[in-house]
């Protein structure tokens, strides 16, 4: 399995206080890591530092062995790295279709195209509508995304991030606000899209601890900005101070 | 569909217009065309990327200052030239104070940009040798598509990739061939053989028209394509955009040129009737008569800026002709405008067609 992700020794201050603390992460083909932790544990902040949207205050992070620290977004995504985001983040008055549109041009290097037709442009048209179709939103295309439910926007913001062609995606809850009989449906069809969309591996911010113990292959627990324990679920289970910090209670 | 028939309807009407015999009324109309091919910049900036410009008449001044420049001092005559220069002009020109400027968002991006306005209208106040100061600088009359007829040829191509308007272009081509054929002065004669009026009304009117028309194709295409649905992205939630691989910062400075070329190709048109271009152009309350005639038109619809610019000018006519407190009811337009049809005319006309349907 050869590494996508290598970030060691990742730190964060505001000022006094440290939000990240020297944490280390790396990310293989072919896994499904989750990101778990009490509220303040760092878990959106390591992401916001993987992605590029905060520089980190010390610490090196390669991606596919190409040093990839004060890389904007628009480079990672480039490099085969995005994200999704916590809050429901969408473009309120784009279509379903455009939405799409835009990481799809992006990913075929259409951006600067000021002349071309994006309506005539069958290579865009032929991906939205895979992955509108993978992640069960072939049927609204046409809506503006405001006026799409809950569920769906939440669906159509990750849906963007894999329409940019990632290796690697890291999802930052993607079931937050979602209610509980959806969320299975949801991490389904998001595994689901990996597979067929060629996505090698991907990170999670989870705070529902059956998705997390259902879908992962390896756990990273943080506490207080350091990481407490990375490995796999049964190892996190064994683990009595995880257990303790992390989960609350006990678990079976 | 009915949008097709509305502009087709409207093109056919403007070349019609001049036939009609009122001189006055077609020249009139003039100044809209200037203004309609500057407000189709000023709309990619905000109501397709939703930056709001307050320094817009920065460029419509540079591109009427370029026309007064190389007709009175440098001897330039023919208007694609000037129209070509006002284009690089505006784009040399944006090019820097675009960079400062995209830096920014909201009303600190708006602030800037009239900063930058007040700048370049300070320059051609003060520097009285190159700009002629508060007298303004003479702008002669330019020569169309060289001396000869031959050269219309160049209508066609307007009809060639352009099939959504290339109809409207050939009845266009057809009444200026009209118009030619009927004319006095027959083949291979100089337009300086016209009188003002008739030259303005004629000639010049066909082609400040076609220019209009153009400048809409290229604005249509350039909003339809890949780059324009990036800068409409940018709009709804730039943060989200960045991360779907749009480079936010060369995508808004990429419009903010391309609005600047607009502004100051529609610049070079505007002071050719009156033969004069002064500072006030280039003055903050023209930057704000630009944004006045956007949301009067309505900057959610393509059409919009186009018919708030040929509003504003009918309705300042007419309102000129019978009050001077003319400002004051244009501000009370304004009012009504922003509270009660925040989308402006095309978005009234956009809920009625709606509510038919």
């Amino acid at each position: 399995m050869s590494v996508l992700l290598d970030a060691r020794g990742l730190t964060k201050r505001y000022g006094d206080f440290t939000a990240l603390d020297g944490v280390s992460l790396t990310v293989s083909e072919g896994e499904f890591v989750s990101i778990i932790g009490p509220n303040g544990a760092g878990k959106t902040t390591l992401v916001n530092i993987v992605t590029g949207l905060a520089p980190p205050t010390a610490g090196q992070m390669s991606f596919r062995g190409l040093d990839i620290v004060g890389a904007g977004p628009v480079t990672l995504a480039r490099r085969g790295l995005a994200r999704s985001f916590q809050l429901v983040n969408v473009f309120p008055a784009l279509t379903v279709a455009e939405t799409l549109a835009v990481a799809v041009c992006a990913r075929l290097g259409r951006g600067r195209r000021f002349w071309s037709s994006l309506a005539a442009d069958r290579a865009v048209h032929a991906e939205v509508g895979e992955i509108a179709a993978v992640f069960g939103l072939a049927d609204r295309l046409a809506r503006l995304a405001r006026t799409l439910p809950q569920g769906d926007k939440k669906l159509l913001d990750v849906a963007s991030a894999f329409a940019l062609g990632p290796e690697l995606i890291l999802l930052d809850e993607p079931t937050s606000g979602v209610s509980t009989a959806d969320k299975h449906a949801i991490m389904d069809v998001m595994v689901g899209a990996a597979r067929r969309l060629g996505v090698k591996a991907i990170v999670q911010v989870e705070h529902d601890m059956d998705i997390v113990f259902g879908y992962s292959d390896r756990i990273v627990a943080l506490h207080q900005g350091r990481v407490l324990a990375d490995t796999t679920p049964d190892g996190i289970r064994r683990d009595t101070e995880v257990v303790a910090t992390v989960l609350g209670k006990p678990r079976s | 569909m009915s949008l097709r028939l509305a502009v087709a309807a409207a093109l056919g009407a403007l070349a019609l217009f001049p036939l009609a015999g009122r001189d006055y009324y077609a020249t009139l109309m003039l100044p809209f065309f200037g203004y309609g091919i500057a407000l189709l910049g000023l709309n990619l900036l905000f109501g397709t990327t939703g930056l709001l410009s307050f320094g817009h008449a920065l460029f419509v001044a540079l591109g009427a200052y370029t026309a007064a420049f190389l007709t009175s001092k440098l001897g330039v005559l023919d208007l694609e030239v000037i129209l070509m220069a006002a284009a690089v002009a505006g784009a040399v020109i944006a090019l820097p104070t675009g960079l400062l400027c995209v830096r920014y968002v909201r009303i600190y991006f708006g602030m800037l940009t009239l900063a930058f306005g007040m700048l370049f209208y300070s320059f051609l106040l003060k520097f009285y040798a190159v700009t002629g100061g508060d007298e303004g600088m003479r702008v002669l009359r330019p020569r169309l598509l060289g001396l000869a007829w031959a050269s219309f040829g160049k209508v066609e191509f307007l009809t060639g990739p352009f099939y959504y308007y290339s109809l409207a272009v050939l009845v266009l081509g057809a009444v200026v061939m009209w118009r030619i054929v009927r004319s006095p002065f027959g083949l291979g004669l100089a337009w300086t053989s016209f009188g003002k009026v008739e030259f303005l009304t004629g000639p010049f009117y066909y082609y400040s028209l076609a220019v209009l028309v153009l400048g809409a194709v290229v604005m249509w295409r350039i909003v339809r394509s890949p780059f324009g649905l990036g800068l409409r992205a940018i709009r709804e939630n730039a943060g989200k955009a960045e991360f779907t691989g749009v480079d936010v910062r060369r995508y808004r400075l990429s419009a903010f040129v391309v609005a600047a070329v607009f502004g100051a190709v529609g610049g070079a048109l505007l002071p050719i009737p009156t033969g004069l271009a002064d500072p006030l152009l280039a003055y903050w309350t023209h930057s704000g008569n630009l944004v006045f005639m956007l949301l009067l038109g309505g900057f959610g619809n393509f059409f919009g800026p186009v018919l708030g610019a040929f509003v504003f000018i009918v309705l300042q006519d007419q309102v000129m002709s019978i009050t001077q407190y003319w400002r004051f009811v244009f501000g009370a337009i304004l009012a009504v405008v922003v509270v009660f049809f925040p989308q402006g005319l095309t978005g009234l006309l956009d809920r009625r067609q709606r509510a038919g349907t």
